[in-house]
């Protein structure tokens, strides 16, 4: 992952051999609450403390910021006491998921069903 | 029944910066006691859901934790201003969050119905101009 997204290691370097198979990518945390089950990689640019928060809550492995973008010390501090791997890449949310896809990894299942949609 | 374990924490009306601390406090204390896997996940998460509404939507309340030997037990419960209408707050997508917990990325309208998928069994009662109190519970066995 790191080198396909040329990405920057900023915490967890130690633990970039676990394995990952699912991801999803979002900046509402809302969602990610709602939808992840999985230990899985978030995308996101977003880069407030609640992002770990919401990582830690859920056993998240690794977060990967894109755009960019980069969370303060204080922030990548907690992910490291949570044992989190954090990368971040240049390049933008679409392309690194689509990257990651090409990878192999794929989405989470999300348990929603339409008022409408034939069960 | 008394609890074999029981832990409060107050949560302070828009205190966005210290939100999520209660929830991870609940969660380092269940694993500590042996709580793990898809239950823990499930409580950390609708704890987490009810702290950020307690800090977003409230005048301030306590997160309660019990636990007992087949059932953990969190009693959110605030001084106010108590929630209108409860079936369109129960509805996903339905949100009254400012734009400050927006910016956060959150106030999605997916809090209360992520309590209630995570939880096991799940209350609320709401007054306006009195309160509201949620309890959730999450079988252990």
């Amino acid at each position: 992952m790191v080198t396909a997204l040329n990405a920057k290691v900023l915490v967890g370097g130690d633990k970039l051999d676990t394995p990952v198979y699912t991801a999803c990518c979002s900046d509402l945390m809302s969602d990610v609450l709602a939808f992840v089950d999985e230990k899985t990689v978030l995308i996101t640019g977003l880069t407030n403390p609640h992002v770990v928060r919401t990582s830690e809550m859920l056993d998240l492995k690794c977060i990967v910021f894109a755009r960019g973008k980069v969370p303060t010390e204080d922030i990548l501090e907690s992910a490291d006491e949570q044992g989190l791997v954090v990368i971040a890449t240049k390049l933008t949310a679409f392309s690194t998921c689509g990257i990651l896809y090409e990878m192999g990894m794929r989405g989470v299942p999300v348990p929603v069903q339409w008022d409408q949609e034939d069960k | 029944m008394e609890p074999m374990f029981t832990g409060s924490y107050h949560v302070a009306k828009a205190d966005y910066s210290s939100a999520g601390r209660a929830s991870a406090d609940i969660k380092r204390q269940l694993k500590q006691i042996g709580v793990g896997g898809d239950v823990l996940r499930r409580v950390a998460v609708a704890s987490y859901e009810v702290e950020l509404n307690l800090v977003i939507h409230s005048l301030g309340g306590e997160l309660t934790l019990n636990v007992y030997p087949d059932l953990v037990q969190l009693i959110s419960s605030d001084v106010g201003p108590g929630i209108p209408d409860l079936t369109m707050a129960m509805k996903e997508g339905y949100s009254t969050a400012n734009e400050e917990a927006r910016s956060l990325g959150f106030g999605a309208g997916m809090g209360l119905p992520n309590m209630k998928r995570n939880a096991d069994d799940f209350d609320i009662k709401s007054t306006v101009g009195v309160g509201t109190t949620i309890t959730m519970g999450f079988h252990l066995t």
